[in-house]
């Protein structure tokens, strides 16, 4: 099934929104993202990530409370769904098995 | 906004930075195409981002930013799909909104037919306004190559002096030159004019009207030959093609084609083709034509005029190019003949220019000398405005009422917009309305418009021949969409209007809402319309007054009673002596030219005081009688003495600017008697002097013009009877009896002199009628729309009024109350209306009529009375009734 596999950036999102808890909108998980990998992330790349997550029913989303920040605009928070804990789960489980038959010396000498 | 302890930081901020928010045009472009659903969010994204930046990089940039990322975030998930389902709904509602229209526009019948009637009649002008222009557009359609045809006009230039105005004629010279030495043109059409008279063929005789052309006139137009050749049938000397309906008059059902009949009593045409009569949309139009060629043969030998260079009044010369030419080649080879031929000629530059043949039936108003009738540019656009105007102004009714009216319908309009009605649909819902609204008008328009049909055709004589305005199945089209138009244009600012309504507000309570802005509005639209109507209705009797005093214009001479019957070739002698022996009959005498009409002769004069000066004249030749008959004032000298026979022309009459030009005599009439000047070539003797006399139309300058009169005992053109008879009409008919036995053929063409002026000034009558009609209608309209007014004021007042009553007061007293804001809005009309008026005459149009009657100011005013007694009418009538309403029958249901 194509649909649940995940790409690398959307595993990144998925797993900050993870991270934030209650608090994962699309500008706090940029930044979260940009903190946490280094790496300069645009505000559009992830929000098209956000919707295509939703898409695949990776996440839930629903908007906040207004508040007089932002002009007057609601936030829209994500939470994973059941699927995408189950995806984040499998995708870390295919890892811990590649890194379990991975030979100790090899990688040691970094 | 509450104040929270922990707010207090952002406050403060939000304070600092309140000024600066992202540029609007941006944020609406992001609703504009953002789906609903991710709107608000990315909204708020970018509006966060936008904070951020305008305190770390400072305003400018945040903006930019702001700009970049709205254009950034344009991806295919955001961007709205066309919503098929709202068309879908659109389109079912339609049902709906007509329902609804409908059922109003029968509700509110008053209101209903003041709408229809009014629009009604300004569309009627519109519908004449699109007839014209589908006929003048429709002109040489039929001509196949009618892209590729262009006229050679040219423009005359004497001593360097200027003259702005092409001429849509050129010399024969030229066109012979293009026809012989230009290889771009493929072939070269040359009409020249004079090809009338007279033609006898089974011994019948009728007057036709054509052409002289080349050969080549059949390549160049498409008029379609029915028998002979094209490309030969005007090819030798002595050949005519006749029309097929003259063909007919002359040989019935006999085949023409190889015949031969007698052009004007001597010399023998062979008829070598048949073609079918010029469309009634072709700016040419004949009975015949006949072989340039020929003229080679019929004129003189040494005729130097025929083709000279300056010769530039009598031919036509259209050229057919090969498709897509760059003209501006052609241009400059005209040019470089033109400095050949300027070198033939004394003092004169000649200059040409190519005018497209789709060009013709618009072209400027200055191009004279046109082949025939043409519209003219300036009275289409003068004639679109006004009727622009007229519609407006029906326009305004609509919205005036719609707005007015409107605290009716919110209530509807809230609960629309409760239920879910978008604005666009309230919108749409009410420009439906207007549409159906000029529909409906649209079928009054087109009866109007047959009645107005005849009218407008007969406002101008030559109209006739120019336009049919007849009816057919693309116009109706234009028709309805029209009226669609007028509909959108009418409905729009009320539909505006009712779409920002705010529900909640009309439905919690109507009196809440406040239309006081759209007042001024409405008083404004009134106070145009008024305007509108003064201005017409004033300048009418402006238009009138100066036509009166130019026809009753004293021209100091006498033209009371005099019939000119023009000879068309007739031998005179005899005619003469016959009406002589009518008792009404006062005398006869005989000239070449009607005068004061607009009709010029002109020739050259030398005065031997000064042989190298010479200049152009005027004159007319007359007979012994004329200037007794005529009324004419000798200053000194004598009148002509009648000779018998042809006799050497010695004598001549002049003017006293002649004596001033010249200097004869030192000005003094009676020094100057027998002094000699060379007139047309010819030695003569003056022997009397004239007064000065309006020589050209009463509103031209001519009359600060060197004139003449030269002497000739030949009846030629025109006989002058002055009538001395209590029945006119009765010595008119006699008079055409006579004429009926010496000449069967031609039809008895005689004008009393006082109808040959008015004759002259039917262009300045033609545009009073159309003032005065419009000024009808405006005020028609005007009215219309202020009635509606009343009617709604004093309906809403009805109470207010019922209280008054009930309180005491008087009839007068209401009728004063309920008026004076009207009357308050004609006041502010005339204001504006008059000064508009008077500025308009005096600067822009008496500066170009000379001798016009001065403006009267009173008389101006008569015009405001006319409209104010209608406006008072209205108001009156409405006032009246309200004020004599029982006001316990109104009060009693409250």
């Amino acid at each position: 099934m194509k649909g649940t596999n995940l790409g690398e950036f959307e595993e990144l999102v998925l797993l900050t929104i993870a991270a934030l808890v209650n608090d994962a909108y699309s500008v706090a998980i940029t930044d979260e993202l940009e903190k946490h990998t280094g790496r300069s992330t645009k505000l559009g790349v992830v929000h098209s990530v956000l919707n295509r997550l939703e898409e695949k029913g990776l996440v839930k989303s629903k908007l906040g409370e207004a508040t007089s920040t932002r002009g007057g605009k609601r936030k829209r928070y994500y939470t994973i769904s059941n699927t995408g804990k189950a995806a984040l789960i499998k995708s870390k489980e295919v890892r811990d098995q590649l890194w379990s038959i991975i030979p100790e010396m090899s990688l040691k000498r970094i | 906004m509450e104040h929270h302890p922990g707010d207090v930081a952002e406050t403060y901020l939000m304070k600092e930075y309140k000024k600066i928010s992202p540029p609007k045009w941006a944020e609406r472009l992001l609703s504009w195409y953002c789906r609903p659903e991710l709107l608000e969010d990315l909204q708020g994204d970018l509006n966060e981002y936008f904070d951020r930046n305008l305190k770390s990089k400072g305003p400018g940039k945040a903006k930019f930013i702001y700009i970049i990322d709205v254009f950034k975030f344009m991806r295919l998930y955001t961007v709205r799909k066309p919503e098929f389902i709202n068309l879908l709904i659109n389109w079912i509602m339609l049902g709906s909104y007509i329902k609804t229209s409908g059922r109003n526009i029968v509700r509110n019948k008053l209101f209903s037919t003041i709408n229809i009637v009014g629009l009604a009649i300004s569309m009627s002008v519109g519908l004449v306004m699109i007839t014209i222009l589908s006929d003048v557009f429709s002109y040489d359609k039929f001509h196949k190559n009618r892209d590729r045809i262009y006229r050679v006009i040219s423009n005359y230039q004497y001593l360097g002096k200027k003259d702005e105005d092409f001429m849509a004629t050129t010399s024969l010279n030229v066109g012979r030159q293009i026809e012989e030495t230009f290889t771009m043109p493929e072939a070269v059409a040359i009409l020249r004019r004079g090809f009338i008279g007279d033609i006898t063929a089974n011994d019948k005789t009728l007057p036709l009207f054509g052409f002289w052309a080349n050969e080549s006139l059949f390549t160049v137009f498409s008029f379609e030959l029915i028998q002979g050749n094209p490309a030969t049938a005007l090819k030798e000397p002595f050949s005519i093609v006749l029309t097929e309906t003259s063909a007919k008059k002359l040989f019935g059902n006999e085949d023409a084609i190889g015949k031969t009949l007698v052009f004007t009593g001597d010399r023998q045409y062979s008829i070598t083709g048949i073609v079918k009569d010029p469309p009634v949309f072709s700016h040419i139009k004949f009975d015949m034509l006949g072989s340039l060629s020929t003229r080679a043969i019929i004129i003189n030998k040494d005729d130097k005029h025929e083709m000279a260079w300056d010769n530039i009044w009598n031919a036509w010369v259209y050229l057919l190019l090969p498709a897509d030419q760059d003209i501006s080649i052609l241009k400059r080879s005209l040019n470089q003949l033109s400095v050949k031929g300027d070198a033939t000629v004394k003092n004169t530059h000649i200059e040409f220019d190519l005018q497209p043949i789709n060009n013709i039936m618009t072209s400027n108003d200055k191009l004279s000398n046109q082949i025939g009738a043409v519209m003219g540019s300036s009275s289409l656009w003068i004639f679109g405005g006004l009727s622009f105007v007229v519609i407006l102004s029906a326009c305004f009714n609509y919205t005036n009422l719609s707005v007015a009216r409107s605290l009716r319908r919110t209530r509807e309009i809230g609960i629309r917009k409760v239920i879910g009605a978008q604005k666009s649909q309230v919108l749409s819902q009410f420009v439906v309305e207007a549409i159906m609204i000029s529909l409906c008008s649209l079928v009054f328009a087109i009866g109007l418009f047959f009645i107005l049909k005849p009218y407008f055709l007969s406002i101008e004589p030559s109209l006739q021949k120019i336009l049919t305005l007849d009816l057919s199945a693309p116009l109706l089209l234009y028709f309805v969409g029209f009226a669609v138009l007028v509909g959108c244009a009418a409905g729009f600012f009320p539909a505006l209007f009712f779409s920002r309504v705010n529900a909640i507000q009309v439905l919690r309570s109507l009196s809440t809402i406040s239309f006081g802005g759209k007042v001024t509005l409405r008083k404004a639209l009134i106070v145009f319309q008024y305007s509108i109507s003064i201005m017409f209705i004033t300048s009418t009797i402006v238009i009138f007054k100066q036509y009166k005093h130019f026809i009753t214009y004293d021209l100091g001479f006498s033209t009371e009673n005099i019939l000119n019957i023009s000879l068309q070739r007739t031998k005179g002698d005899l005619l003469k002596k016959e009406l002589n022996e009518l008792l009404e009959v006062k005398g006869i005498s005989q000239s070449h030219g009607v005068m004061s009409v607009g009709d010029y002769f002109g020739t050259n004069m030398k005065y031997h005081g000064n042989p190298d000066d010479s200049a152009g004249i005027y004159f007319n030749t007359i007979d012994e009688n004329y200037l007794p008959l005529h009324g004419h004032k000798l200053l000194a000298g004598r009148n002509f003495a009648a000779r018998a026979g042809k006799a050497e022309e010695t004598e001549v009459i002049v003017n006293q600017q002649v004596l001033k030009r010249f200097n004869i005599g030192g000005q003094d009439p009676a020094k100057a008697i027998d002094e000699i000047v060379r007139v047309d070539g010819k030695d003569m003797h003056i022997i009397g002097v004239i007064k000065d006399f309006q020589y050209g139309k009463a509103n031209s300058r001519i009359d600060q013009k060197e004139f003449v009169f030269r002497y000739s005992n030949e009846p030629t053109e025109l006989l002058n009877v002055k009538i001395q008879s209590t029945d006119l009409l009765a010595s008119y008919s006699k008079m055409e009896a006579i004429w009926k036995k010496h000449d069967p053929v031609h039809p008895f063409e005689a004008k009393f002199y006082s109808d040959q002026l008015e004759l002259a000034f039917a262009g300045l009558k033609a545009s009073m009628k159309m003032a005065g009609f419009l000024a009808g209608l405006t005020i028609c309209i005007a009215s219309l729309g202020l009635l509606g007014m009343v009617v709604f004021t004093t309906e809403t007042r009805l109470k207010e009024i019922s209280i008054r009553k009930v309180m005491g007061a008087s009839e007068a007293g209401l009728m004063y109350l309920l008026g004076k804001g009207f009357l308050l809005l004609l006041a502010i009309s005339t204001a504006i209306s008059i000064p508009v008026t008077i500025l308009f005459f005096e600067k822009i149009l008496f500066p170009e009529i000379a001798n016009h009657a001065p403006l009267s100011i009173p008389e101006m005013f008569l015009g405001v009375l006319a409209v104010l007694v209608v406006a008072l009418t209205m108001i009156g009538s409405q006032t009246l009734k309200v004020s004599r309403t029982n006001p316990a029958e109104v009060l009693k249901s409250e």
